[in-house]
């Protein structure tokens, strides 16, 4: 048994993170581990770079084709997609957010880690509207590139 | 049970009104005579009746009608849909079954298809209409008796089909434990229902008690209509809905405990609040553990059952298989039960998706549309179908379905050598 079957959250030793050089360039990381019957992800890339050897098997991204664009995030049913950059140490991280209210662009959120606690600050930086959507880019400190899950708007 | 002289009908879901008559019903019930209500009872005479209009049934219209037969949809709602309707996440799956896309989004285009199709005269779509009973045919044609409903006035048809498939979903099981017939006590898809269909907030503060797919969803989205989620319970040791549903509640804060659950409600005329209990290994509560905790509303989603009742009305062959959720039609790959021309697709028949119950819908529309003669290549469409859902079945999420389904198949096999 995987101790996120319990809990819910999964700890970076289940995933397969990119390096720096590739965070540098902004790259996709999927947190979908399971093998469930979805592949929407892998029709949404331009260049190929998800992978599934059959429609119940855990997507795979290849951090090398991955040029960044973000079209995989708003589609997957899953929330699971975070496209992460890191530049002069700060890290740009898209998401969905399924919330109201939607923040507006240079606005301060509380930023959470997969537990749902808050582990720092962010600044919104793109708010993009994908039909009912929201794909949304944060900008917070480097080293929390890895930790933060979710935004918290205050209303 | 019956109501005002109406039988079958679903009395948890009836309007409520006084000086209405409820009675219990035996296993059969006769037709209600045409002086029923002072209106004149309709007829319909139709190659198709489909039962249901949720993903099975509007699929299994759409399918039967593109081959050329003459279908009619029929719906206790007064909208199509189903359970799609309430639906306001992504589904999975793949291209062909619209992944990625909101279930009341595909509720809409599946209606915008029918509607082509109600144009053409092809389809005819019957909403606020319960289908009431099964009815001695004439021939080779089988008869049901269909309440519409006018606001609080009902005209009776009489249907009469050489076909019909029931896509009829399901019912919410319920859990026993002391407090549970409190106000506050919803099953999950009632809460969906009055969130997301009605716009009402069902409470302020509640435990979900399930960490299915179900019990997982409808959290979420409970947080999502402003409503604190205290906790999900669960008394399997692992969480059984997808990570990805848990992990999007867990970030939003929402603990999730594993090996517990709900042992009583209290609260004074209301839930006030309710006693959580940790599971040991053998199910059983361990001592000390218990914890109250403050909330309203207590939401079960502990599983689903099959509705059956007309199928056994009509007299097909019903077996017991827990994987599939409870008593079940036996059906073959066709979708088609022991008795020729009647046929069952979706949660009906077996606990599913809406994914596969759209495929089934589809297996079961071409494969009466066929056997009523209607081929505009349907058996090239009924081999691909039934490859999809094997396709989809295949993971380990599919395994229970996959389990249920081969079950049915053997118990058909031994019953019919
Ligand atoms: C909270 C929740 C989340 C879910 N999420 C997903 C998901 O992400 N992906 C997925 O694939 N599946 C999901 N499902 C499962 C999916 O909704 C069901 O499997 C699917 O709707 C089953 O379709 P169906 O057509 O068999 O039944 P239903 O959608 O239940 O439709 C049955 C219809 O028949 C009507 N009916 C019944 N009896 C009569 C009668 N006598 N006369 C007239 N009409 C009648 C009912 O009113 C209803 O409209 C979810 C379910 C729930 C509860
Ligand atoms: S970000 Fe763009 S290139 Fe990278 S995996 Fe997603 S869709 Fe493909
Ligand atoms: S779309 Fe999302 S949930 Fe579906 S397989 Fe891809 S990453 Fe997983």
């Amino acid at each position: 048994m995987y101790s996120y079957e319990k809990t819910g959250i999964l700890s970076k030793k289940d995933l397969k993170l990119p390096s720096k050089k590739q965070l540098e360039k902004g790259v996709a990381i999927i947190e979908c581990v399971q093998e469930i019957p979805c592949n929407p992800c892998v029709d949404s890339c331009p260049v190929n770079a998800i992978s599934m050897k059959d429609v119940n098997a855990p997507p795979i991204a290849d951090y090398d084709k991955c040029i960044g664009c973000g079209k995989c995030i708003g589609i997957c049913p899953g929330l699971a997609i975070f496209l992460t950059k890191i530049k002069d140490n700060k890290a740009l991280i898209t998401l969905q957010y399924e919330f109201l209210p939607i923040p507006e662009v240079e606005t301060k959120v509380k930023a959470l880690d997969r537990e749902g606690n808050v582990v720092g600050k962010a600044i919104v930086k793109k708010v993009v509207k994908e039909g009912k959507t929201m794909v949304i880019a944060i900008e917070a400190s480097a080293d929390l590139a890895m930790d933060i899950r979710n935004i918290r708007v205050d209303s | 049970m019956r109501v005002n002289g109406i039988p079958n009908v679903r009395t948890c879901i009836a309007p409520l009104k006084n000086d209405i008559k409820v009675e219990i019903q035996g296993k059969y019930a006769n037709l209600p005579d045409a002086k029923f209500k002072e209106n004149p009872v309709k007829t319909i005479d139709i190659d198709i009746l489909v039962v249901g209009a949720g993903p099975a049934g509007m699929c299994a219209s759409i399918e039967a009608a593109n081959q050329g037969a003459k279908v009619l949809l029929v719906d206790e709602n007064p909208c199509v849909g189903g359970q799609l309707i309430k639906q306001t996440h992504k589904f999975f799956g793949s291209k062909h079954e619209k992944a990625g896309t909101r279930g009341i989004q595909i509720a809409k285009d599946l209606e915008n298809e029918l509607k082509e199709l109600e144009k053409k005269g092809e389809v005819t779509v019957l909403l606020d209409s319960t289908v009431i009973g099964y009815y001695e045919g004439k021939g080779k044609k089988y008869k049901f008796g269909v309440l519409k409903r006018y606001g609080y006035e009902g005209i009776l048809h009489e249907i009469d089909c050489k076909s019909v498939i029931f896509a009829v979903g399901a019912m919410e099981n319920m859990l026993l434990f002391p407090g549970n017939d409190l106000p506050g006590v919803y099953g999950a898809g009632a809460v969906q229902t009055l969130m997301n269909v009605y716009g009402v907030k069902p409470g302020d503060k509640v435990i979900m008690v399930g960490a299915g797919n179900v019990g997982l969803i409808v959290s979420y989205q409970l947080l999502q209509a402003g409503i604190q989620v205290d906790r999900v319970v669960e008394a399997v040791p692992i969480i059984g809905g997808y990570h990805v549903h848990a992990a999007k509640l867990r970030r939003c804060g929402v603990p999730i405990y594993t090996s517990y659950s709900i042992k009583e409600v209290y609260g004074d005329g209301k839930v006030e609040g309710a006693v959580v209990v940790k599971l040991d290994k053998n199910w059983q509560p361990v001592k000390g553990s218990e914890e109250k905790v403050d909330c309203d509303t207590i939401c079960l989603a502990v599983g689903l059952t099959p509705s059956t009742r007309l199928l056994s009305q009509v007299g097909v062959e019903m077996e017991f298989v827990p994987e599939a959720g409870g008593f079940v039609a036996l059906h073959n790959n066709s979708m088609q039960t022991t008795v020729k021309g009647v046929y069952v697709a979706g949660d009906s028949s077996g606990i599913e998706e809406a994914s596969t119950a759209m495929i089934e819908g589809k297996i079961a529309g071409v494969s009466a549309a066929l056997q009523l003669s209607y081929d505009k290549k349907a058996k090239t469409l009924k081999k691909q179908y039934i490859a999809e859902l094997e396709r989809l079945r295949d993971g380990p999420f599919g395994e229970k379905p996959r389990v249920a389904k081969n079950k049915i198949k053997k118990l058909l096999e031994k019953k019919h050598v």
